[in-house]
């Protein structure tokens, strides 16, 4: 039965060319971040005060910025940070979620009240808010960017899982298995765990999606990655400053992340038209 | 349930989340590294300034007796005062955010005037090119940067065509005109994002209603496809939309930060960026305070407007 509702959703997925593509582009945008060192023509911090805000030509695909590093290089590079902080945050909120969540869903009572206002004072903030003001406090570097972007993305999880926990409580088979006699945190374990992922799996596709731009935010805001190291956001920074000299600058770092948001997007649309419950 | 009761009972609900957001707020300044006395001091290591600093800010007494001064004059209103321009910081408040009030309600004019009608032509055309052109541009208005897209309307109509101004923010009462081609860009940036999420929502919630029996009833009735789409449809289909809209609105307040940084617009947004950079942080306390609370108020009134619109929530319960 499980390995028929795998192939079920594999299907699904594969069914729909829209949803194909974008995990085509996704996994093209890992391949670019681990193969960075092969895949960049320049080196990313290397200046060249000769050719400083060229415009895209042969030797510089997209031309050069304002102390004269190879843009198509940096963008490369910058994969790698954007991508880190899109997944590393959204693991660790997940992560977390899942014991809160079954914590608070399966053992109810005024333990599950209190994780839930709280969780709800943490909803109130909106996200980016919190990721600024965090890192703030907490002073501006990609670490730093990646725990505040972590932190905020948290509340939604958790919610969501103790969601899941509630729905799944009142299931046939875990009465079965209570009737049975399983111990409860066999329950939790066996029974409630697994079947808890598919909504977090969705939601984590969008969730990395909005990272990315929560990172390119902040290090547009000088609160993430800090120069020289490449970053999509901090090169926006940048460009900002030249846009009528060198517009190139700003075009190429927005269309990559539009390009990786879009299809974590897609991608999302697409885990939750296949792992929907009610399709099974 | 009568409706002032339903309201006094979800606002008494708020106070102890309003409560946690508070402690949250408070804790941020833990987060600072080192003694906060010299961080709220900055660059000035002055030992009597840092003294004076740490018994102004009671950063000697213990951190609840800290948190309860905090909390009792954050409730009258005093936020204390900026640390770089010296003035109060409730005051700072007040100028702000009506600047970023504006720029919302314009943001959600553009949202509704391409996302109501887009969703609906969606669900009436359902499987169409229409459909899969409105659902393509949905999801790219969902994913764009938004601040990314507002130095591209810049470069486009500034920079190039030169018809509008690039940045700058001019009141409406001192020069109406201005005050429009300066909210213009910022509002269309903001607006297409939740153009997408109005878009969706309206296809969704239309498609439901145009599968309901009395829209079916209506059909049978040879009321005309208009009618039944405008009329019986949409106006059904509406309940879910004016709830994400009052939802979209308290996001929109928030969401405004870069985009106000990029068009240089003198809102809350910029005012929470600038105290970063300032390190002045009762302005950052009281920005996310201010707009915690203000996301809170509106989430319950897209809750009151959902049961003051859906006759079925006030019969039981």
């Amino acid at each position: 039965m499980r390995g028929a509702r795998r192939y079920q959703v594999i299907r699904r997925l594969v069914s729909r060319p829209a949803t194909v593509i974008a995990a085509l582009v996704v996994l093209a945008f890992i391949g670019i971040a681990l193969g960075a060192a092969h895949l960049a023509p320049y080196n990313p911090t290397a200046t060249d005060f000769a050719a400083v805000r060229k415009a895209p030509s042969a030797v510089h695909l997209l031309g050069t910025d304002e102390v004269g590093r190879d843009v198509f290089s940096r963008l490369i590079w910058g994969a790698r940070a954007s991508l880190l902080a899109g997944v590393i945050p959204v693991t660790l909120a997940v992560s977390l979620s899942i014991p809160l969540g079954l914590l608070a869903g399966y053992t109810g009572g005024w333990l599950d009240s209190w994780m839930m206002r709280l969780n709800d004072a943490m909803l109130a903030i909106p996200f980016l808010i919190v990721a600024i003001a965090l890192a703030a406090f907490l002073g501006p570097s990609l670490r730093n960017a990646m725990i505040a972007i972590g932190i905020a993305s948290l509340p939604t999880f958790v919610r969501l899982a103790r969601g899941t926990v509630l729905a799944l409580k009142t299931e046939d088979y875990v009465e079965a298995a209570r009737a049975l006699g399983c111990s409860r945190p066999r329950i939790a374990g066996r029974h409630i765990l697994p079947n808890m992922l598919p909504p977090l799996i969705i939601q984590s596709s969008i969730a990395v999606a909005a990272a990315i731009i929560a990172e390119a935010s902040l290090a547009f805001l000088g609160l993430g990655q800090q120069p020289p190291a490449p970053s999509w956001g901090s090169m926006l920074n940048a460009a900002q400053r030249y846009l009528s000299q060198a517009p190139w600058m700003a075009l190429y770092p927005g269309l990559t992340i539009f390009a990786i948001v879009m299809a974590l997007n897609v991608l999302g649309d697409g885990l939750r038209d296949a792992l929907d419950p009610r399709y099974y | 349930m009568s409706l002032g009761l339903y309201i006094a009972r979800r606002l008494i609900a708020l106070v102890p989340t309003l409560l946690f957001v508070s402690v949250l707020i408070f804790s941020l300044q833990q987060l600072l590294p080192g003694d906060p006395a010299l961080a709220l001091a900055g660059e000035d290591h002055d030992p009597v300034a840092v003294a004076a600093i740490r018994a102004k800010y009671h950063l000697d007494r213990p951190m609840v007796v800290q948190y309860r001064i905090w909390l009792g004059n954050v409730l009258r209103g005093d936020f204390g005062e900026s640390l770089r321009s010296r003035i109060p910081v409730s005051e700072l408040l007040a100028s702000k955010l009506p600047v970023t009030i504006e720029l919302a309600v314009c943001s959600m004019l553009v949202a509704l005037l391409l996302g109501l009608p887009a969703g609906v032509i969606s669900a009436t055309r359902k499987g169409t090119p229409l459909d899969f052109t409105a659902n393509l541009v949905a999801l790219s208005g969902l994913s764009v940067p938004h601040f990314w897209l507002g130095i591209m309307l810049i470069l486009l109509f500034a920079v190039r065509l030169g018809w509008l101004p690039a940045s700058g923010y001019a009141p409406p009462w001192e020069d109406p005109l201005r005050n429009l081609t300066t909210l213009l860009l910022p509002s269309i940036v903001l607006g297409t994002g939740v153009a997408g999420v109005m878009m969706r929502h309206t296809r969704s919630a239309m498609m439901q209603t145009l599968d309901a029996d009395y829209v079916r009833t209506a059909r049978a009735k040879s009321v005309p496809e208009r009618l039944v789409v405008l009329k019986h449809a949409l106006r059904n289909a509406l309940i879910p939309i004016i709830t994400l809209g009052a939802i979209e609105f308290g996001r929109l307040l928030s969401g405004a930060v870069l985009t106000e940084q990029i068009f240089n617009i003198p809102g809350f947004g910029k005012l929470l960026v600038d105290g970063v950079f300032n390190r002045d942080y009762a302005v950052v306390q009281a920005v996310v305070l201010v707009s915690a609370a203000l996301y809170v108020l509106l989430n319950l009134l897209a809750d009151v407007l959902y049961f003051v619109a859906n006759p079925r929530m006030r019969g039981g319960a």
